[in-house]
């Protein structure tokens, strides 16, 4: 008989892995890859196929000097933060564009940091953050759906002209903005799937989204209209949940998501963008490390929290 | 489930207990030699009492210790001892061992009678220990400190490791025994509430228990690995925690497994020490997979004969014990000790360990460490040394039950690192 293998215990493992968890996501961004293909045409597929080929080449490339093997999970990740980014920029933007900040997001914000696992910041959004900071124009110019001209989102409307959008178009999403954040139906569906599937755990989006009504209320906004506009719906259920950069306990993703919810509405309201999706989870991201410390929580059989 | 009692956190692997769960615990083949470790509880080693030439017979004591935490062993077949040696045990380590070689004559020790008096002494002189794995001396749990009065017994009829059915079978068939060894237990305890857990997926158990035993407290446990631990038992059942590095009866709780009751009822009854247990021999691809009542000492090999071998490929790992906490063993020719629960039997396909990856920190391995703990973190210091920030964030808090490296999506040995850590930290 040849020889037992000998491996520590558990010897059983469950199923799941890093690129099951990244497929799923990927399965629910379907409804809005093909909300946003509808609205915006062929503009928006060549901004997403761009993005999602020059990220994961980035990846390999990457991988390769620095000598690594190339994993699934790797081109599964790059792949997924390729379409995030593609999804949060307007389908104006120039191809160039987006493969520079494609090597932004793989190369500066997840590979300088270490690679899978060990960036601090959403490199989709951190990308995004550093696109909009060069180039502020074509970041702001947005097409209106189904049409050549350029419009403005809900969002830019209520603060630069007081009009609120009405909400079928909102929850539809043929209006103008993101690529990928306009459909609020589309997005809903793809969040339940996470949830169902449990890729994601509730407890950021609902903190997230619970502390948007809250402050809605209290700076005396339309709370529809703030749960529907801009990248919210996006960012809460697909961009606050990015397991690397969101933390690990569960008192950690309430204060996480509530801190992502009260600098987004601070910005809407009163900063001088009209959106904070973005700026808001990259704030909160960097407050992540801190929140893992002081967040464990109680450890089985003592009384008081666990603060290292 | 929230009509069951349970613990935060745990896991649900898929338990495989239906190869098993219905065959009758069957009285394995008297083996023709076994090798019986002076080492099978956690405590000191024993000092054989026999040597090479002697002839021994079935109950016989041929080991023993003056160290309190221990427990002596004794001859599961009459014949001459062969050698008093090192041998390979199933963690893989060498214990001295007595090897004993049958005479086919299964002939008793003279004068083995019930036992009279002090019902301690006779638990620890028939070498009794936890019957579910982990092999603590019985008659050092039931001792309580003299200032300390306990409010609660807890029978752990839990078996929640997967493939394991050994305690199910033994309370489907041994359970007047198992009420025998309650109330010896419990008079020595001087306790009254009885509680008896087990886990929803035993519902042929949990009716048989709940019919026939007034007195004793019925708790249906959620089917959830570790619900077994000594710790989420009493937290499911009590609603209590044991306070961090203390021990169950600091909340007025003593907790014993099934198999070590029905153990302490037969040497009451009887007088026969631990000379033989049941084991669960399975796997997917084993051939028949059986209950077996196993005199101590018999060899792995002889047992997995016994169920056929397997159908399909070759045997590439072999488990003693349950798939979350049991040890390959190196080697098919290691006997069955007091704690062997399970012989898993698997072919290349289950063999295969994943290779880790990086973390993604998914939190999947917080969400469910039934100790509250983050054995991300653990693990990430015990890679790079850092073991006193290992110990900060609580690794002596882990009771090892394996759930954070079954559910990690990058395939990390978790636990092992953190096993890792533990024992550095000791060694400070
Ligand atoms: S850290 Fe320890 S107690 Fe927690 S799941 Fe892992 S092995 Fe179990
Ligand atoms: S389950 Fe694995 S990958 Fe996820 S946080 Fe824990 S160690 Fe990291």
């Amino acid at each position: 008989m040849s020889k037992l293998i000998v491996t520590p215990a558990p010897h059983i493992k469950d199923s799941d892995t890093v690129s099951k968890q990244m497929r799923n996501v990927f399965i629910a961004l379907i409804p809005a890859l093909i909300a946003s293909v509808i609205f915006f045409g062929t503009n928006a597929l060549v901004v997403i196929i761009t993005t999602v080929l020059s990220s994961v080449l980035f990846e390999v490339i990457i991988l390769k000097i620095r000598k690594k093997a190339i994993k699934k999970s790797d081109i599964s990740s790059s792949a997924l933060t390729g379409l995030l980014l593609a999804f949060c920029v307007s389908s104006f933007m120039p191809w160039w564009i987006m493969i520079l900040a494609s090597f932004i997001a793989i190369a500066v914000a997840k590979h300088a940091f270490g690679g899978l696992g060990f960036n601090i910041f959403n490199p989709a959004l951190a990308a995004r953050a550093f696109i909009l900071a060069s180039w502020p124009v074509l970041m702001t110019t947005w097409l209106a759906p189904y049409a050549a001209i350029t419009s403005a989102t809900p969002l830019e409307l209520l603060k630069e002209n007081g009009i609120s959008a009405d909400y079928l178009t909102m929850f539809i999403g043929n209006h103008a903005g993101s690529i990928g954040e306009t459909s609020a139906i589309a997005l809903l569906i793809g969040a339940l799937y996470l949830l169902v599937t449990r890729t994601i755990d509730f407890r950021v989006p609902a903190s997230y989204l619970i502390t948007v009504v809250a402050m809605s209320l209290v700076m005396g906004q339309d709370i529809v209209f703030q749960l529907l506009a801009g990248g919210l719906i996006l960012g809460a259920f697909f961009m606050a949940t990015d397991p690397v950069t969101s933390p690990v306990t569960k008192p950690g993703r309430w204060v996480f998501g509530a801190g992502c919810g009260f600098i987004t509405m601070i910005i809407r309201v009163w900063g001088g963008y009209p959106e904070g999706v973005c700026y808001s989870i990259l704030i909160m991201n960097a407050v992540v490390p801190l929140l893992d410390r002081y967040l464990q929580g109680r450890i089985f059989g003592c009384k008081r929290w666990n603060v290292v | 489930m929230f009509w069951l009692k349970s613990f935060k956190g745990g896991i649900h692997p898929k338990y495989h207990k239906e190869l098993t769960n219905f065959k009758p615990i069957e009285e394995a083949e008297y083996p023709s030699k076994v090798v019986i470790p002076l080492l099978q509880h956690t405590g000191a080693l024993c000092e054989p009492l026999v040597k090479p030439g002697d002839y021994v017979k079935v109950g016989q004591k041929i080991g023993d210790s003056n160290k309190y935490i221990s427990a002596p062993v004794h001859a599961s077949i009459s014949g001459t001892v062969k050698a008093v040696e090192p041998r390979l045990c199933f963690t893989g380590a060498m214990v001295n061992s007595v090897e004993i070689e049958s005479d086919s004559k299964k002939e008793i020790l003279d004068g083995i009678s019930p036992p009279k008096g002090d019902v301690i002494s006779a638990i620890k002189e028939a070498g009794i220990v936890g019957m579910g794995g982990a092999a603590f001396p019985t008659h050092v749990k039931l001792s309580l400190p003299k200032d300390k009065k306990i409010d609660a017994l807890i029978i752990n009829g839990a078996e929640c490791e997967p493939y394991l059915t050994c305690d199910h079978r033994t309370m489907l068939e041994d359970a007047y025994l198992i009420v025998y060894g309650i109330e010896t237990a419990k008079k020595v305890l001087s306790v009254s509430n009885i509680f008896f857990g087990i886990e929803s997926n035993k519902k042929d158990a949990i009716k048989f228990f709940r019919e026939r035993i007034p007195g004793i407290k019925l708790v249906k446990l959620e089917t959830k690995y570790p619900q077994g631990g000594e710790r989420q038992l009493i937290k499911a059942v009590l609603g209590r925690e044991v306070p961090s590095g203390g021990l169950p009866y600091e909340v007025g709780a003593v907790v014993l497994n099934v198999g070590t009751c029905a153990q302490i009822a037969k040497t009451m009854k009887t007088g026969m020490p631990v000379v033989d247990r049941v084991v669960t021999v399975t796997g997917k691809y084993l051939k028949e997979p059986k209950n077996l009542r196993v005199r101590i000492g018999t060899s792995f090999t002889e047992l997995i004969n016994q169920c056929g071998g397997v159908t399909k490929g070759e045997i590439k790992k072999v488990i003693a014990g349950g798939p979350m906490m049991g040890f390959a063993v190196p080697s098919l020719d290691v006997p069955v000790v007091k704690g062997t629960s399970g012989i898993l039997v698997m072919t290349e396909e289950e063999a295969k360990v994943p290779d880790p990856e990086s973390c993604v920190r998914c939190g999947k391995c917080v969400d469910i460490c039934p100790q509250y703990l983050m054995p991300n973190f653990l693990g990430d210091y015990a890679e790079n040394g850092k073991f006193d920030k290992a110990q900060k964030y609580g690794a002596l808090d882990c009771i090892e039950c394996g759930a954070c490296s079954y559910v990690c999506a990058s395939k990390r040995h978790l636990v092992q690192l953190i096993k890792l850590a533990k024992t550095e930290i000791a060694k400070k």
